[in-house]
């Protein structure tokens, strides 16, 4: 009976002792840290995505404190999540574009010439071997490095070519970062008209490995409201971000290959809707 | 009057050339290749266990490689991985597992010990390649520290009866007290007492020379790991005599099939040919010291498993300096 | 040759102390060699350069089927004059050259079509007479689309070579005939594509004291080099000779595997009365790679990321030899070589001599075709070489074999883990570790790939040739060089 007692004392004495440690301990080594870092780490999104190009939201935060970096840089946040920061800190916020990425290619497994490949199934691997097994050089491989990348499981591989979800996407760009044929770029949320082609060669040579590639034919430069909506880089058109055309071009151009896309309904899968 | 006619002259379709990286031939390697000849190497000894306890061994021998297929298949399944039977590994591990045990291990104990081998010891680590420990040996440790009594309890050997049903226990050749209690030609052909695996000397050395002549396992581990022994125990043994001679102990227990088949496991030992070395005389001097001055009479399987432990760390440091490495280096 | 090697502890502060060692070189100097440099220029000596008689053996290497009874036997036959030829551009290593003829000019064989842009560049002559009908793009060799100058020929083959031949080379001007070497084009022709002048051009900081020719032909299925040594043993012999002159050295070794007796004992014959020695080397796969040939032949290992230059050695193939010969005792600049169109699927194997630009459907056609559907086509050897999904590829100055690969014999890449059997490392010639750095690169630790020093992989293939589970190592390699060439770059430019 005594043992019991004695042992249960000792314990209790042993967990006081340590508890009194620990205590001192962390008011004597506790480091300095201005205590806005915690809140504002708090006001973020915290997906500790690094599209901000920080370590993490907490040392974002820390960036934002110090005044290095407005707190509209990270894609994920809201602009009344920005705004609230903003407020918090006493400092100004402007408005900041929201951004999404967009694979400019088309060509899926069903639209392309490949050959087998036998290999590592990642594309900064495959790019490797024979620049990737499809027919264009300048396509999506379709080996989902950039799906794989994405903290927000925005990118969908479909028939062996990598879609974003612009609903889901918020631009932070991790995926233009892994594509290993540059294939990607970011664009402004609000504009929905891509040419989903990027290869520079001539139309013909295009057209022999690929169903959808952008030949030149400037169909949809005509059709737009405005000669430099749509930029003419030799046998590659490209919408001019900077003074984008409206959605109804697409209808409008009627693209002989459904290069010209909207990308809500290339994300859909719907290029039902898109004139052949 | 016969036309002949110049056959055309045919190409190769390009679109269905396949296209990766370099080297384009390929070796003839492959894992059950590796597999099935580590199985015809334990053949001998598998066939002396059947000649030494019959029946009793064969029961043990099946419902072991059955049972690791059988858990390693169930686990794939349930982990919606691919099955992995074909390449032979699990049945070899529920070979060596069988081979750890004794004739007269009962039916549950084979089946708990093929869950503890793939389960345990391999499947939750990843599968083939990712585990760091021995699984047969996994099993039989945790087996004979579950079960002690169970899995001390020794069958006697009985020569040719093979439909014999009734197995009568008896002791070992590395008994508790420490002493030699079987003679050297009983060791060497395999009369004695123990699991399946550690009866005839003869059969396990056949099969390891089959390993060695077909550069399946390095010479290093066996060479070092049963040097060590016979030196340790040489030494013990003409200065104070507490020991049996060193052929005895290379004889006696598990030393032979540790040495040849459970310690050259090439997914849990070295890389390196130093490292190689290092595991073997490491797994030496452990089996040595826990025979001679340790509690347990066996100390082949904890042995191994230390030194599997250690594997990572011998493999780290035996890397060695590649070709052309420059030279100058600056001391501190 | 390295007499012996002495090390010496040099203290240099409180703390710290070098270990120096001093290599002799020959029998009177003996200097000092830091970072694998020598300090002070050796003499050039006219002794063999194998010091024990026989030659040294590389760790490692594998044995793949030799597979060379297939063309071995079979004499070099000329292809026929084609209608068009497609020579690409860029067949060097460097800067692609600058392309001088345009559409519609009329060029006659051997005419400079394009002039080599820069130091690391080398220059391109017509395969034939005829008129430059295009200038496009064209299916590469390595997959990727490239520019390439169509000719239609005109069926005369009408030389018009941009030089004369050198009469009495034996006493030309080393910088002549360097200059010759660099005119007509030359390049590594074993596979590299490296331009041929470049090696000549040693900067003063790395004497050279040993010419070694690359006469191993270590891959399996390629006859050309051997065919090249049997039937053309004096031109080769001429080749080292001028490349000798041109480097100031006396002497040259040519080192070719065993399983050539044939082709060493025309090499002897052609080289008995000259300082040329000919050296049988051990038939093991990578033999024939640069390093391990000169570990091979002198005993010396190139340092990690260096040259053979650093070592005293430069080293030549022995096509690229025949070649110098042509430009420089014939007046010929490259626009032609050997090359091996063989496999098991072919009807007629055999070695060819092809100009360049000759599309690969035309090489197997001479070949007789196919009796059935291989799983792989393959530029070079079948350890290093690049598979192709085009017949419309062309023949290059360093196309040294067109191979087609059955279905039996080709390779299988699979994702299955790595057994730790270690056969890969006991294999590297390198002596580096390819299962841990195929596992860090497969985990995108390329950080840990460049500890394990995957720089210093010279990408033989033996490693995944042998390995049991089919892993695609040379593929995580290549991975591993790129991410890792490519951070380093970021880092400069910061």
């Amino acid at each position: 009976m005594i043992i019991i007692l004695v042992s249960l004392l000792f314990a209790a004495l042993l967990g006081a002792i340590l508890a009194l440690v620990i205590g001192v301990a962390a008011k004597a080594f506790a480091v300095e840290s201005d205590p806005r870092i915690e809140t504002v780490t708090d006001m973020l999104p915290g997906a500790n995505c690094g599209g901000c190009g920080y370590a993490g939201c907490a040392d974002f935060a820390k960036a934002i404190v110090e005044g290095a970096v407005p707190p509209n840089d990270c894609p994920v946040a809201s602009a009344e999540d920005a705004v609230r920061v903003a407020d918090y800190l006493g400092i100004t916020a402007e408005e900041k574009e929201k951004m999404i990425a967009v694979v400019k290619c088309s060509g899926g497994i069903s639209d392309t010439v490949r050959s087998p490949y036998n290999g590592v199934e990642d594309c900064r691997s495959a790019v490797l071997v024979a620049g990737g097994s499809k027919g264009c050089d300048y396509g999506c491989i379709g080996f989902a490095s950039c799906a794989r990348a994405c903290p927000f499981d925005a990118i969908e591989i479909r028939d062996g070519l990598a879609v974003v979800h612009p609903d889901l996407c918020v631009g932070c760009g991790k995926c233009v970062d892994v594509c290993p044929k540059d294939l990607i770029v970011l664009t402004p949320a609000a504009v929905d008209v891509h040419v989903y082609c990027n290869s520079p060669e001539k139309g013909a040579a295009k057209r022999k490995v690929c169903k959808t590639a952008c030949i030149g034919c400037r169909k949809c430069v005509k059709a737009a409201d405005s000669e430099d909506q749509m930029l003419i880089d030799g046998f590659l058109i490209a919408t001019n971000y900077d003074n984008p055309p409206l959605p109804d071009l697409v209808e409008k151009a009627a693209c002989p290959t459904t290069a010209l896309r909207l990308a809500t309904q290339h994300a859909a899968g719907d290029t039902e809707g898109v004139s052949k | 009057m016969s036309e002949e006619t110049t056959p055309a002259i045919q190409l190769p379709d390009p679109t269905k050339l396949v296209i990766s990286n370099s080297p384009h031939i390929r070796g003839g390697e492959s894992i059950s290749k590796i597999m099935v000849h580590v199985l015809v190497a334990l053949a001998p000894a598998v066939a002396a266990a059947l000649w030494f306890f019959g029946l009793a061994a064969l029961q043990v021998m099946v419902l072991c490689t059955v049972g690791c297929v059988a858990v390693e298949e169930i686990w794939n399944k349930c982990a919606k991985r691919a099955p992995t039977w074909k390449d032979g590994s699990a049945a070899l591990t529920g070979l060596l597992l069988a081979m750890n045990l004794s004739a007269g291990a009962p039916w549950w104990i084979c089946i708990l010990g093929a869950l503890l081998a793939i389960g345990l010891g391999k499947q939750i680590f990843g599968g083939l390649g990712f585990n760091p420990f021995n699984p047969a040996l996994v099993a039989r440790v945790a087996l004979l520290i579950g079960f002690p009594s169970l899995m001390t309890s020794w069958v006697v050997p009985q020569a040719g009866k093979f439909m014999a049903c009734d197995v009568l226990t008896g002791a070992t050749p590395l008994g508790a007290s420490g002493a030699a209690v079987a003679t050297i030609h009983d060791l060497f052909m395999g009369n004695v007492g123990g699991c399946l695996g550690e009866t005839s000397a003869l059969a396990l050395v056949i099969g390891g020379v089959y390993l060695l002549i077909k550069k399946l396992i390095k010479w290093q581990v066996p060479v070092a790991f049963i040097g060590t022994v016979a030196i340790i125990s040489g030494i013990v043994h003409y200065f104070t005599g507490m020991t049996p001679t060193p052929l005895y102990h290379i004889l006696a227990g598990g030393l032979l099939i540790g040495a040849f088949f459970m310690a050259t496991d090439m997914v849990t030992s070295p890389m390196t040919a130093n490292g190689a070395l290092i595991f073997g005389f490491g797994c030496g001097l452990i089996t040595s010291v826990i025979r001679i001055w340790g509690g347990y009479p066996e100390g082949v399987s904890f042995a191994i498993l230390f030194m599997n432990a250690l594997t990572p760390l011998i493999d780290r440091s035996t890397i060695g300096k590649p070709f052309g490495y420059i030279r100058v280096k600056a001391e501190k | 040759m390295i007499k012996k090697i002495t090390k010496r502890k040099k203290v240099i502060s409180h703390k710290t102390s070098i270990i120096e060692e001093t290599i002799e070189i020959s029998p009177s100097t003996s200097e000092k060699i830091k970072d694998g440099v020598p300090a002070s220029a050796p003499e050039k000596s006219n002794i063999s350069v194998i010091s024990r008689g026989k030659p040294r053996k590389f760790k490692g290497g594998v044995h793949p089927n030799d597979s060379k009874a297939l063309s071995a036997a079979s004499p070099v036959q000329d292809a026929p004059l084609l209608d068009k030829y497609r020579v690409i551009v860029h067949q060097n290593i460097g800067a692609p050259p600058e392309v001088l003829v345009k559409k519609g000019d009329e060029v006659k064989k051997g005419a400079l079509l394009a002039k080599a842009s820069g130091f690391v560049s080398a220059s391109l002559h017509a395969p034939t007479s005829g008129t430059v009908t295009a200038i496009d793009k064209c299916d590469g060799p390595t997959g990727i689309r490239v520019a390439a100058i169509e000719i239609t020929a005109d069926g005369e083959d009408e030389w018009g070579s941009p030089f004369e031949p050198i009469a009495d080379w034996q006493n030309a001007e080393a910088a002549d005939l360097k200059q010759r070497v660099s005119d007509a084009g030359v390049v590594g022709m074993g596979g590299a594509g490296f331009p041929s002048h470049v090696k000549l051009s040693p900067p003063p900081a790395k004497p050279i004291d040993t010419l070694i020719l690359n006469g191993a032909e270590c891959e399996p299925y390629l006859t050309a080099d051997h065919r090249l040594m049997l039937e053309q043993a004096e031109e080769v012999v001429a080749g080292a000779a001028i490349f000798a002159r041109i480097l100031g050295l006396k002497s040259a070794v040519i080192g070719v595997e065993n399983n050539k007796p044939d082709a060493i004992e025309a090499l002897k014959k052609a080289s008995a009365k000259t300082n040329v020695t000919v050296q049988g080397l051990a038939v093991n796969y990578p033999q024939g790679a640069e390093k391990q040939l000169i570990y091979a032949l002198t005993g010396r290992e190139v340092p990690i990321g260096g040259l053979p230059m650093d070592v005293g050695c430069v080293v030549q193939n022995v096509a690229s030899a025949a070649a110098v010969n042509d430009a420089v005792v014939k007046g010929h600049p490259s626009i032609e070589r050997i090359t091996t169109v063989t496999g098991e699927p072919l009807v007629n194997p055999g070695n060819w001599r092809f100009r360049l630009g000759t599309p690969i459907s035309k090489s197997i056609e001479l070949a007789g075709g196919v009796k059935y559907q291989p799983a792989k086509l393959l530029l070079g050897g079948p350890m290093m070489g690049f598979a192709q999904s085009s017949l419309d590829v062309t023949v290059m100055k360093n196309t040294s074999g067109i191979l087609l690969i059955p279905a039996e014999q080709v390779s299988q890449y699979t994702s299955d883990p790595c057994i730790r059997c270690g056969k890969c490392v006991s294999c590297c010639p390198m002596g580096i570790l390819p299962a841990t750095i195929s596992q860090a690169v497969e985990n995108e630790r390329f950080d840990m790939a460049a500890q394990l020093n995957v720089l210093a992989c010279i990408e033989c293939g033996s490693c995944s040739y042998i390995c049991p589970s089919h892993r695609p190592l040379n593929q995580h390699f290549k991975r591993a060089k790129s991410e890792i060439m490519a951070a380093r770059k970021k880092e400069q430019k910061k």
